[in-house]
């Protein structure tokens, strides 16, 4: 697709938090592009820089420790990272919302409902009081909260966790942001629940054509949700690709182990499949592609060990980091 | 069912309620029945999976076999012993036959303890073992797992998340167990290391065959490990089949919605995503089958009658507790 369409471009991000132990690089060269009114998802385990992104975008790493490096992100062609802090709060929350992983924690727990959605309508948009809270109203309804004039005065633990999250994502979209990113928003919640939650994303999406960047861990829900994805590594971006093309033809050998390695319904055999070691810590990465010392192509190749590959284009709309991916020049001699 | 010694762990009828109390003098005005009526066996060896989501019961059913909560009423038989009418010595021994693998692996290791003597303290309390044939034993258990046995003198912190887990399933296995209760053992864990874990558990078994009580909200998990699976709402048993039956089979229409809810890859036949309306309900007033609320099949006698966990005729080993069939 062309490039126009795009919402949202992130290029060449790199952040750093520079701790007593030392830097860590948790986001380095990532970029991708979220078109308008599709759903983009950034998938990865625990510490791979995947929510690191998507707090650079709505510019809340805490600073120091972190700092965002180098990169650019442009959100309707302007540059978020050069923008003064009073116009970037003029996006935050209006044009660009974030939903969270835990709505309890996110939620305040001395304010109603209520009063924390007409906060976020209040500070921008030009509402009277009255007008704020029928549109905060009119917001709870159509998230599907049952009896939205009485719920609205209730505190967020009279709610339950699906209720909480559909509340926070009433928040969210209150202001009709263009660009919406779900950080993990159905991990604390049961799995009937996620599959309501999943849909009301998709309805809302449907109504107002808004651009979803969803972080997850569950290649299931990228599978089903996303049309574009991209598998972060340790702290870099190892394929990207559309949707169906990952989950058809993985290249990278970490994508094709997480797949690989997930137990799913209807799967018979006595044994799965493991991708060997752990992900690495962030302060000590292995030298060479990271992904090497876990991978059943690269453990043994010292161009994989010394050399990092860079994220290339391997075929339309395709990207892969690895220099065993087809597109990649073959060693001229294996033993190098 | 077999006759009953063919089992090493039986539970019949355990109700587990909790009294809500309220007002000054902290009267009980009712209970919460996180467990209401609940029976199973578990032979040897096999692996039995409770399934349901938060709040279904599933925790408190292990809790109350293992005596950590006391039961409201029910009888569990374990290795020809009343475990609910043991008191003193005999629960002390009990307990170094059941052992348990918990979720959160940091949250159940003590930070200021090094490995050795997590894994030490329950042979040293129960087997009376110290010195260097306590150190040889836990240097062999960590083998097992996978842990380095010169890891002995680390703390948990110096451990990634599923080495923590591993630790957990050394320490479960130190009293060589009949019964391990793994309760949600991989869903704090990455789906790399997931996968790793669930292995282990499998090989441990197969080496010690050790009989697993598995607890999982996550059907695909439960559908790798487990021989047997009861899926449980609202403190009760709705289904229970051996594993292949129940996943080609489903029968209750809360399991069908729990499987179909699930995202999942490249399914060959996906079911129609049959998305439940509504919530586990939080009052207790419903009547009737418990599921009603959110069932689309539910009749006028869904409300009233409360359907009792039957075998399901012309299936083997298949419970089912619905109105509609």
């Amino acid at each position: 697709m062309k490039n126009d369409s795009a919402l949202l471009i992130v290029k060449g991000l790199h952040v750093s938090f520079f701790t007593e132990k030392g830097i860590a690089h948790a986001v380095q060269d990532v970029g991708f592009s979220v078109k308008k009114g599709q759903t983009f998802a950034l998938v990865g385990e625990s510490g791979c820089g995947k929510s690191v992104t998507a707090l650079s975008i709505m510019r809340l790493i805490p600073e120091p420790p972190g700092k965002i490096e180098a990169g650019e992100i442009l959100f309707r062609d302007r540059n978020l990272l050069a923008l003064p802090e009073y116009q970037m709060r003029a996006i935050r929350g209006n044009h660009i919302a974030m939903i969270f992983q835990e709505p309890m924690t996110s939620l305040n727990p001395v304010y109603t409902i209520g009063e924390q959605i007409i906060e976020a309508i209040q500070l921008h948009q030009k509402k009277t009081e009255e007008q704020a809270w029928e549109l905060a109203i009119e917001t709870l309804q159509k998230v599907g909260i049952p009896e939205p004039r009485q719920r609205i005065s209730e505190y967020p633990h009279q709610m339950s966790g699906g209720m909480r999250q559909r509340v926070m994502i009433a928040m969210a979209i209150s202001c009709k942001p263009e660009m919406l990113i779900a950080d993990e928003p159905t991990t604390a919640l049961d799995v009937t629940i996620q599959a309501q939650i999943l849909d009301l994303l998709d309805e809302l999406q449907r109504q107002s054509q808004m651009s979803i960047l969803l972080i997850t861990h569950d290649l299931g829900i990228v599978e089903e949700r996303a049309s574009d994805v991209a598998v972060m590594y340790a702290s870099k971006i190892a394929e990207l690709a559309g949707c169906k093309d990952l989950f058809e033809k993985p290249f990278h050998p970490y994508t094709q182990g997480l797949l690989k390695s997930m137990p799913h319904l209807g799967f018979t055999e006595k044994r799965l499949n493991t991708i060997p070691g752990i992900v690495p810590d962030p302060l000590h990465f292995p030298s060479g592609c990271k992904f090497h010392p876990r991978c059943y192509l690269g453990c043994n190749d010292k161009r994989c060990r010394t050399i990092e590959p860079e994220l290339r284009e391997v075929a339309l709309e395709r990207k892969v980091a690895c220099w065993y991916a087809p597109g990649y020049e073959k060693p001229d001699d294996p033993k190098l | 069912m077999n006759i009953n010694n063919d089992f090493l762990l039986k539970v019949d009828d355990l109700k587990t309620y909790f009294p809500i109390k309220k007002g000054l003098l902290r009267r009980t005005v009712g209970f919460v029945k996180a467990v209401d009526g609940v029976s199973f066996a578990i032979k040897p060896a096999q692996t039995f999976g409770l399934v349901g989501e938060s709040g279904c019961g599933k925790t408190t059913v292990a809790r109350s076999i293992l005596r950590l909560i006391p039961a409201t009423a029910g009888k569990v038989v374990f290795d020809n012993a009343d475990v609910l009418s043991l008191h003193g010595q005999q629960l002390r021994q009990l307990r170094s036959h059941i052992s348990l693998i918990f979720q959160d692996p940091l949250g159940s290791l003590n930070p200021r303890m090094t490995v050795g003597n997590i894994v030490g303290e329950p042979i040293k309390v129960h087997k009376k073992i110290t010195g260097p044939g306590l150190t040889e034993r836990v240097r062999l258990i960590l083998s097992k797992v996978g842990l380095s046995p010169d890891s002995i003198d680390l703390y948990p912190h110096e451990f990634s998340g599923g080495q923590r887990q591993r630790i957990g399933i050394a320490r479960a296995l130190a009293l060589e167990p009949k019964l391990v209760v793994c309760d949600e053992p991989v869903s704090a864990l990455d789906v790399s290391i997931q996968s790793q874990i669930l292995n282990l558990l499998k090989d441990l078994q197969e080496e010690f065959s050790l009989t697993y009580l598995f607890i999982a909200h996550d059907l695909a998990v439960v559908q790798f490990s487990c021989d047997i699976v009861a899926v449980m709402y609202m403190g009760k048993i709705v289904e229970q089949a051996p594993v292949n039956e129940l996943f080609n089979n489903p029968l209750h229409p809360y399991t069908v919605a729990l499987m179909s809810a699930i995202p999942r890859i490249k399914a060959p036949n996906r079911p129609d995503r049959r998305t439940l309306k509504g919530e586990v309900p939080a009052d207790l007033s419903t009547t009737g089958c418990y599921f009603n609320p959110r069932c689309p099949f539910a009749k006028e006698a869904c409300r009233t009658q409360t359907p009792p966990l039957v075998p399901v005729p012309d299936r083997p080993d298949h419970y089912l507790a619905c109105c509609k069939y």
